[in-house]
């Protein structure tokens, strides 16, 4: 997972009604923490994985985050939630 | 049921509310999902523009994510870039679940612009002739054609296959089809026995074999291909011998919209008697959802019979009972068990069902009066 980004048709939103955020897919929704809304946020296409592990790193002063980033995003990459722009 | 003084307990929040925009369509399919009543005057008198804009806000503030925008086809309403549009600015997410012969280029741009998500093209037959046999028109190049242009705009696709008799044996060249058009999705759904399917039954209905080397097909398929493109398979009901939550349960996840602006918890729940679907046009979607009868009848638990009510597997907030509109079919009383359910005393109705008198004609779903139509409806096929 070298640029991750949303998978197509994947849009992030913030439920107001609920209080929660969610990824919205075809037909689905996933419910997200507030972390894993802010990685997914940092998902461009263009931002490496490193580039967004230091983007949150700086959230959460200064933490190294990598494997967690990269946790996350493999399960959402075998979801098919999420897709490598480099591929 | 009726008899408590108490107030019932809020709702769960909806999350679906399926918009069907209007009951005209290019297509003539056998298992159509619409009314067989379609061919009424009921259903003749749409909603306005500035009626949907409205229900999709008021969806929202209810809970609900995902608008469905259906049919019949839904692409015969002028107005559909401004209904997307409607429902983006609502914040829901939307499906324009389509036929395809009329999503060309040009309008399939427009809707991308207008902000709709996600395009679900159905299609009859991976078989040219088979698929136009069963739309009844020829239809088959234009929908592939649709589900091209829909990738082409980066829409996320979902192709969808109602299976039935003559076209599960196919099922091979449906995933290869689906995956050479690069779906993300491919909804196998095996018909379910209501509206025009249930017209169809004999035709329809497939054999246990069938149903197994389908599912195994769909087996070999997942472990190949994994999570890039998803297969919903669904067995008919007929085949199982417990119930599955028709709609997530009566009132607890979807609200459904007739074109006409009737707010019905099912796409079968008018022919169940005795039921007053609310109108959109002079009812708020927050006191539909909450207040309306249609929507309270058989929400939750209280309302069951026996054997429900004292369920051996303790299934009550699972399958809800199972679907209504079957147990009304099957058994005259909306209100009993789903006879899908082995602990029904109806169910070998259900067991009977599954070995059908089987013949291969289609009786074609129409929304033309039945007085003109009648003797073009029913035309035999090999």
């Amino acid at each position: 997972m070298n640029r991750p980004r949303l998978a197509d048709g994947a849009r992030l939103q913030y439920d107001d009604v609920r209080e929660e955020h969610l990824l919205l897919v075809p037909e689905g929704a996933v419910r997200l923490n507030e972390t894993a809304a802010h990685v997914l946020e940092l998902c461009d296409g263009r931002r490496s994985l490193e580039e967004i592990a230091a983007a949150l790193s700086e959230r959460y002063q200064g933490a190294d985050v990598t494997d967690d980033v990269r946790e996350l995003l493999g399960g959402m990459r075998d979801h098919g939630l999420v897709v490598d722009a480099a591929a | 049921m009726g008899s408590s003084s108490m107030p019932p307990p809020d709702p769960p929040r909806p999350y679906t509310l399926v918009a069907e925009l209007s009951y005209r369509c290019p297509l003539h399919c056998p298992y159509c999902s619409n009314p067989v009543a379609i061919r009424g005057e009921r259903w003749r008198d749409e909603l306005e523009t500035e009626h949907w804009t409205r229900v999709f806000r008021e969806a929202r503030a209810l809970g609900v994510l995902q608008l469905a925008l259906t049919g019949g086809e839904p692409m015969v309403r002028r107005d559909l870039d401004e209904l997307v549009a409607a429902g983006r600015d609502a914040g829901l997410y939307s499906t324009l679940v389509t036929a395809g012969t009329l999503l060309t280029p040009a309008r399939a741009a427009r809707l991308k612009e207008a902000g709709l998500d996600h395009v679900q093209v159905s299609i009859q037959s991976p078989d040219p002739e088979e698929n136009d046999l069963i739309a009844g028109v020829r239809s088959f190049e234009k929908k592939l054609a649709a589900a091209r242009t829909a990738r082409e705009l980066g829409f996320p696709l979902t192709i969808n296959c109602v299976l039935h008799r003559r076209n599960l044996d196919r099922i091979e060249d449906l995933l290869r089809l689906a995956e050479e058009l690069d779906a993300q999705r491919l909804e196998l759904a095996n018909t379910q026995y209501y509206g025009w399917a249930a017209l169809n039954q004999q035709a329809l209905l497939p054999t246990r074999a069938q149903l197994e080397r389908g599912e195994e097909a769909v087996r070999r398929f997942r472990e190949r291909v994994g999570p890039r493109i998803t297969v919903l398979w669904v067995l008919p009901d007929y085949f199982e011998d417990l119930p599955k939550p028709c709609v997530g349960g009566w009132g607890r996840t979807t609200i459904l919209i007739a074109p006409n602006g009737e707010a019905l918890p099912c796409h079968a729940a008018s022919t169940i008697p005795g039921l007053e679907f609310p109108d959109v046009r002079e009812h708020s979607l927050d006191w539909i959802w909450h207040e309306a009868d249609a929507f309270r009848r058989f929400r939750g638990t209280d309302w069951m019979q026996e054997p429900c009510r004292s369920c051996p597997l303790g299934r009550q907030e699972e399958d809800f009972g199972g679907c209504r509109c079957q147990a009304l079919r099957l058994t005259g009383d909306a209100a009993a068990t789903d006879p899908v359910c082995r602990f029904s005393p109806h169910h070998d109705r259900v067991v009977a069902a599954r070995e059908p008198e089987r013949n291969g004609e289609f009786v074609y779903r129409t929304t033309r009066p039945a007085r003109r139509a009648a003797s073009s409806t029913s035309i035999r096929t090999p």
